[in-house]
């Protein structure tokens, strides 16, 4: 008698340790091996353009810590960079290093949760516990710029909300030359370490042209041998005067995604010395009353200042009508803000683009073939926060 | 010819694909080009293989919709060419009863873009392979990004220590949410002037 095969389907999630978040993956499996992966999404749907679209500018960037919670700044960039476009003004220089310094905070930020959960789904424990300490040191630093650890709203339109304390830039600066030798410790856990490897060389394999074609941004596109940095290629605030190189990937697989991710972090630390060495006087939002609330001084002396402070909180700025699509490279890939203006002061309309939107839509792909143990590791490649994928 | 600029792509575009772009703009230096629904497949694909264009990643697809419009639908489609660093938008405008053509065929990214659409919108899609809901409840009714959508929408879950699970029941406000009109607090809000609207009526009345 011939033996019939029969696939079993496996529900994964939506609370599973190893999903990330809320992730439901139905999977099809012929013995170990999965044939088709269908990832259900939108547990963590809180409907953020819907409620933007009922919220003044102001009012709708705290909205944008919530969606990427692990780097929270990069995201509030790409909304201030489309307002600012559509306003049509230049944030002064200082302002521009300081939400540098804060976007590469935030990128290892990022890459440090992801490349120490990577080495957890795979089995090891020891990099999550070194790397939790160095976030939580970051963590404090976003709560000495902003007054909180998460959800920072600190990227104003027009600039930053206020300017650091002086003793954050040396602390910065001394984290700065400590955080390498971590990096170091990390690496020698996992980049020799024959079970890391075993489980992630050679799998997930992307190409350059599956991953153009995915829409893959970032990591997920530079792992795949694809020079391309937003932060090089179409420079926004000051990238452009920097220097900092693009590590780029060779074979697609999982253990270069890997790599890349721990040579950003080096490189996200060169960035922040140039800018803490080159750091400009000034002030740190536009000057405009009309768009940046007066401080609190003026308000005790200054009418004007009372009625600007006044207007901006209750009527918010009116932003010309129009529409523009900003982009920041954010630590997952292309975060993107189109956004339409009605010359009201609430958004029209504000279509978010989440990088792992697009990553987590190619899990079928990557996935098929693989062995049921392999999608821990993918899923961990894949570097996906349910907060944007779902937003 | 090697395309440097926005305005040399606008050039290149519309001597190519003349009669099927009904008009194309430059703001905030981003290009936009206004399509017929029919012609998205073609100038997608155009876009994509041209050897000027090499438009070969689609970033995203951006559903608007002005309810008082004939067209009441707007697609927008993000481009993005690495190998010439330039984006572009396409712009589609067109009637709540219109389907559109998929373009999952040369994107495979689209496919859950569509589906977000589709589940947001109501908008319907041709040739796409698993238009299914994406991002709201399994079982959810309406299209939660039309205007018309209530902000708080119709139902809401919560734990029925009675049954012991989770039940669905219709929203129920303690208020009504409120949507301030602050937009010109110096001569009067929008809802402060219809009432005084109405009652001058009765007076004269």
């Amino acid at each position: 008698m011939k033996k019939k095969n029969k696939t079993l389907n496996l529900n994964f999630g939506p609370q599973h340790p190893a999903a990330h978040g809320v992730l439901r993956l139905i999977l099809e499996l012929d013995g170990e091996i999965v044939e088709k992966a269908d990832p259900h999404i939108g547990l963590l749907h809180r409907g953020t353009e819907k409620l933007i679209e009922h919220k003044t500018y102001s009012q709708a960037l705290p909205y944008f810590d919530r969606l990427d919670y692990v780097a929270p700044m990069n995201q509030e960039h790409a909304f201030a960079l489309a307002t600012e476009k559509l306003l049509n003004i230049e944030i002064p220089i200082r302002a521009k290093y300081i939400r540098v310094i804060f976007c590469e905070i935030g990128r290892i930020l990022s890459h440090i949760l992801n490349i120490t959960t990577q080495a957890l789904d795979v089995g090891a424990l020891t990099p999550s516990l070194w790397g939790f300490e160095e976030r939580e040191t970051l963590m404090t630093f976003y709560e000495r710029a902003s007054g909180s650890r998460l959800h920072a709203n600190f990227f104003r339109t027009g600039g930053v909300h206020q300017d650091l304390p002086t003793k954050l830039y040396e602390d910065i600066g001394k984290f700065c030359d400590k955080f390498p030798k971590t990096i170091d410790d990390l690496e020698s856990l996992l980049t020799d370490n024959r079970i890391f490897k075993q489980r992630n060389v050679e799998i997930g394999i992307v190409t350059k042209q599956e991953a153009l074609s995915h829409s893959f941004s970032g990591v997920m596109l530079r792992g795949s041998g694809v020079s391309w940095d937003l932060r090089k290629s179409q420079p926004y605030e000051c990238y452009k005067d920097l220097e900092f190189k693009i590590p780029i990937g060779k074979n697609g697989d999982c253990f270069d995604r890997y790599l890349c991710r721990v040579e950003e972090m080096r490189e996200s630390i060169k960035i922040i010395k140039q800018c803490l060495r080159n750091l400009p006087k000034g002030p740190v939002k536009s000057i405009d009353g009309k768009i940046s609330p007066p401080s609190r001084d003026e308000l005790k002396d200054s009418m004007e200042a009372l009625i600007h402070h006044f207007k901006l909180f209750t009527e918010g700025f009116r932003v010309p009508a129009g529409d523009v699509y900003a982009a920041v490279e954010a630590p997952k890939g292309e975060f993107g803000v189109y956004l339409i203006s009605d010359g009201s002061n609430k958004p029209y309309r504000c279509k978010i683009r989440a990088p792992g939107f697009s990553h987590l839509q190619a899990m079928d792909y990557l996935i098929r073939g693989h062995m049921l143990a392999d999608v821990p590791a993918v899923l961990g490649s894949l570097d996906i926060v349910f907060g944007e994928v779902d937003r | 010819m090697f395309i440097k600029d926005i305005k040399e792509l606008e050039k290149v575009v519309n001597s190519e694909l003349a009669s099927k772009i009904k008009k194309s703009t430059i703001n905030f230096n981003e290009l936009m080009l206004e399509l017929e629904v029919e012609n998205l497949f073609s100038i997608i694909q155009f876009l994509k293989s041209n050897d000027n264009c090499r438009f070969r990643q689609l970033i995203d697809i951006a559903g608007v919709d002005f309810p008082e419009k004939d067209k009441r639908f707007r697609l927008i489609y993000l481009l993005l060419s690495h190998e010439k660093n330039l984006r572009i938008k396409l712009c589609l405008d067109f009637e709540a009863s219109k389907n559109i053509p998929s373009i999952v065929k040369i994107f495979p990214s689209a496919n859950w873009m569509e589906r977000e659409v589709f589940d947001m919108y109501g908008i319907k899609f041709t040739n796409h392979p698993d238009l299914r809901r994406i991002l709201t409840d399994y079982g959810f009714k309406g299209h939660p990004l039309r205007k018309d959508f209530p902000l708080t929408g119709f139902n809401e879950v919560r734990y029925s220590e009675k049954e012991k699970k989770v039940i669905y029941e219709s929203v129920k406000l303690e208020q009504n949410y409120r949507n301030f009109d602050f937009e010109s607090p110096w001569e009067g809000t929008k809802y402060l002037k219809e009432i005084k609207k109405k009652s001058d009526n009765e007076k004269k009345e």
